[in-house]
């Protein structure tokens, strides 16, 4: 099966820093592929790269087929790509049913005439851009506060909102960036059980994360990235015995001891 | 109309005027507000369209009906101008541009005779009246109302409060912040149109820095959550001049006051509500 | 005749870029364009002409006291107005819009106790005879305005580049959070910023006080186009890129008034500033770069 999003040589130069370092990735349709690495190792910059917020200083992007190296970001949401950011980025003031209609912008016919015109087929547009926003409230559980502003929700549910926002177009390709930061153990399992409905529902996951034991349960294809280079690249099986992603977690002097003891006792 | 409604109308004709021109004002700076950018080249667009709709009726001797669809030509020519390079880069770019360009403005009418130079432009037939400026604002505030209340109006809060994050949601916010500067050139010409031909007389100094920074305290003191919360801001900030004597003289000192004020202590205005939006 | 234009453009471009000096310094590193700028400039001027005409004060005394009031009012307004929208991390469109409309208080409320009429240095405070050199005219004025640019652009560069502190503050240019981690202060050096460019700005406006000899609460205001035209030619943020912009601008323009026309001044400046922002945004040496929306 042809790649969903494909990065080749992908490189982001800022003065005297290489946040990203020619990554080469490809993410199968279907699965949930998770980003990891130390802090500061280029993983939000990789998003804000494939998102469009960030353009690269070298290398191309490829998203379901078609390049978009050079497109805006608001033309790569219209292709099937959603995100969420790692601080919360919700629009506070709206309520919770408006916030997930903004990610519906994209699907609503005609511009400003249409809207002064009061069409009625902008009517049916409403209407059911509001059924499939309910729609997906429902399965991320929060469509009892459809009608509550966004800024007063707890933040746990903040983090669903923002998931909920992005899913609202039905994209192809969702971006999570640290989805389970800041939540409590039964909060994270709750995100887990979210994040296969995403993808047993059809959309491919791309996520970023911190809580190791969070992604290798979940994750069906896990890259390593290390001071904006990718170190490795495979099922989560063997990233745990990489020595490489050991050295980068560990740092060199507890790699090579951790590395030593295997050697005097063998593993189980 | 009984007579003393008409003595009293007499008595205030321009003070009505000054306020549903000071309206439109508002509206228009309301709109670029609304989409998270700072445009300061109200008082600017509304000179060009005072300029340009009285020199078609005093030296082309247009009829009115035509003289004020087109006054905003030239400042939506000029808000394409600037707008076109300014608004791929952060917000302080229009800012900086869009105060200068009154600056500008003003230098040029003061030096070209065939624009009155310092004197000018006098003998300005008085063609507008309450109908036609009360009618476009009340055009206006509906079809700001109906545009709010729509998909467009979700956007443009969207990027307001976060502009990557409305980006990112597949919005194409450049269109929107270009379409928002327009407007705001098209309703200051009107109103600028408008003013023309209630005084009679425009000169150079009316719609440079002053002017500019007078129509950011309206929308300001107002607020931006709904197209209703700038005009009352307009209106408040018109009327009270008139009522207290005192502050007349302060009138600048007090504006500039009120937009440090709303800024620091009063984000949201003094009607904070916002437009509700949902597909009932 | 081309030889004396060149002068007096060059001697007014370096009163453009002396204003402007601060103005880029304090977007640079405080990431705010500060209107309130302006009025430091008429402040400075203002306060050489009551050191000077009522207290009798020579001017190279008054000089360097008037910058050193004219920063401390910089710091005062910038602890009033932006202390606080940065600690909330409000957009920086608010510190525009907050700077605007106190610059329009005070302006107003110069006038009000100033009034409205242009003054003047008394006759004792510089010498109004020009000396020659190779048929070029040029005033002690004129002479103080040059040494003065030459010695606080050299001053400023030095401080950026030679010292601990200019590292601090580029590093706060860079990133405030981070430079905030490493240690620095960043509400003290923002302070020290404001301090710097009220001062630059309180001396401008007394070297271009005495230049034209008119003083006038105003003043601050015509130069802010300049300011404009010079920190976006040149780059915001970029000190060199200032000083460059800033004497091609006074070039541009005494050629402009000399050769075409004396009221197109202006609209020249501005279609340099518009053409900059159509071809090279980040600035005609392309340096600093334009932060993207």
């Amino acid at each position: 099966m042809p790649a969903i999003l494909e990065l080749s040589g992908l490189t982001r130069r800022y003065a005297g820093l290489v946040a990203v370092d020619s990554v080469d990735l490809a993410v199968t349709p279907g699965t949930i592929h998770a980003i990891i690495g130390p802090n500061g190792a280029g993983k939000t910059t990789l998003f804000n790269l494939i998102s469009g917020i960030t353009p690269p200083s070298e290398g191309q992007i490829r998203l379901l087929g078609h390049t978009v190296t050079d497109e805006p970001a608001y033309r790569r949401a219209a292709l099937g790509m959603g995100r969420t950011f790692q601080n919360i980025r919700i629009f506070a003031a709206m309520t919770v049913l408006e916030n997930v209609l903004t990610g519906l912008a994209p699907r609503f016919p005609g511009g400003l005439a249409a809207v002064i015109a009061l069409l009625p087929s902008l009517r049916r547009a409403e209407r059911s851009a509001v059924a499939r926003a309910r729609d997906v409230l429902d399965r991320v559980g929060l469509l009892s506060k459809a009608d509550t502003p966004a800024a007063s929700l707890p933040y746990g549910d903040q983090r669903r909102l923002e998931i909920a926002r992005a899913l609202a177009s039905a994209p192809r390709l969702i971006l999570l960036d640290e989805p389970a930061a800041g939540m409590n153990p039964a909060e994270t399992a709750a995100l887990a059980l979210l994040v296969r409905k995403i993808r047993d529902a059809g959309t491919t996951v791309l996520l970023v994360e911190h809580d190791m034991s969070f992604v290798m349960n979940l994750s069906d294809h896990i890259t390593v990235l290390n001071f904006g280079r990718r170190i490795h690249d495979g099922p989560p099986g063997d990233v745990k015995r990489d020595p490489r992603v050991i050295e980068a977690y560990l740092g060199p002097k507890v790699a090579a001891r951790l590395a030593a003891q295997r050697q005097t006792t063998p593993g189980p | 109309m009984p007579p003393w409604l008409d003595d009293l109308f007499w008595t205030y004709q321009n003070l009505v005027y000054a306020l549903g021109i000071n309206g439109l004002l508002a509206l228009s700076i309301y709109v670029v507000l609304a989409v998270g950018q700072l445009s300061l080249g109200q008082a600017a667009f509304m000179g060009l369209g005072a300029y340009s709709s009285a020199i078609m009726t005093l030296k082309f001797k247009l009829p009115f009906l035509l003289v004020l669809p087109a006054s905003c030509i030239v400042p939506v020519v000029f808000a394409l101008l600037i707008g076109g390079p300014t608004l791929r880069l952060s917000g302080v770019y229009l800012a900086i541009a869009t105060i200068g360009l009154g600056e500008v403005l003003r230098a040029v009418y003061l030096n070209i005779e065939w624009l009155g130079g310092a004197l000018g432009l006098s003998g300005i037939p008085e063609r507008a009246g309450i109908v036609s400026i009360y009618g476009l604002l009340i055009l206006a505030l509906l079809v700001l109302w109906i545009v709010g209340r729509s998909h467009i109006g979700r956007a443009m809060e969207a990027m307001r409060t976060d502009e990557t994050a409305a980006e990112v949601m597949g919005i194409n916010v450049a269109r929107y912040r270009l379409g928002a500067l327009l407007a705001s050139a098209i309703l200051a010409g009107f109103a600028g149109a408008l003013s023309a031909h209630v005084s009679s007389f425009i000169s150079p100094n009316e719609y440079a820095f002053e002017p500019a920074v007078t129509i950011l305290s309206f929308a300001l003191l107002g607020g931006i959550g709904t197209p209703i919360a700038p005009v009352l801001g307009a209106f408040i900030l018109t009327l009270l001049p008139e009522l207290l004597r005192g502050l007349a003289d302060f009138r600048l000192v007090f504006n500039g006051v009120i937009i440090v004020i709303a800024v620091l202590f009063l984000p949201n205005g003094i009607l904070p509500f916002r437009l509700r939006r949902h597909g009932r | 005749m081309l030889a004396q234009q060149l002068t007096n453009g060059l001697v007014l471009g370096a009163t453009y870029a002396l204003f402007a000096l601060g103005f880029t310094l304090m977007f640079g590193v405080i990431r705010v364009i500060n209107l309130v700028y302006g009025f430091y400039f008429t402040a400075g001027a203002f306060i050489v002409l009551f050191l000077t005409r009522t207290l009798g004060w020579p001017i190279a005394a008054a000089l360097p006291a008037a910058a050193l009031l004219s920063g401390c009012i910089a710091i005062v307004i910038d602890a009033l107005l932006l202390t606080r929208l940065r600690r909330v991390g409000a957009p920086e469109l608010s510190s525009l819009m907050v700077t605007l409309g106190a610059v329009l208080a005070l302006y107003a409320t110069a006038t009000a106790v100033l009034g409205p009429d242009i003054k003047r240095f008394p006759a004792s405070v510089i010498g109004a005879e020009a000396m020659e050199f190779a048929s070029i005219r040029i005033t002690q004025a004129q002479v103080l305005i040059l040494l003065a640019t030459a010695v606080l652009v050299g001053g400023l560069l030095a401080l950026m580049q030679g010292t601990r502190l200019g590292l601090a503050l580029r590093a706060m240019a860079e990133n405030p959070d981070a430079a905030g981690l490493m240690g620095i202060d960043t509400g003290r050096l923002a302070a020290l910023v404001s301090f710097i460019s009220g001062a630059l700005a309180g001396a401008g406006g007394v070297l271009i006080g005495l230049n034209f000899n008119a003083i006038q609460p105003y003043m601050g205001e015509a130069m802010m186009l300049r300011g404009f035209v010079v920190i976006i030619v040149g780059g915001l943020g970029d000190i060199r890129g200032a000083l460059i912009a800033g004497l091609l601008l006074g070039v541009v323009e005494v050629l402009t008034a000399g050769y075409v026309a004396s009221g197109l001044k202006e609209a020249v400046a501005f279609a340099i500033l518009v053409a900059v922002l159509w071809f090279r945004p980040a600035g005609l040496f392309g340096r600093a770069v334009a932060r993207r929306a």
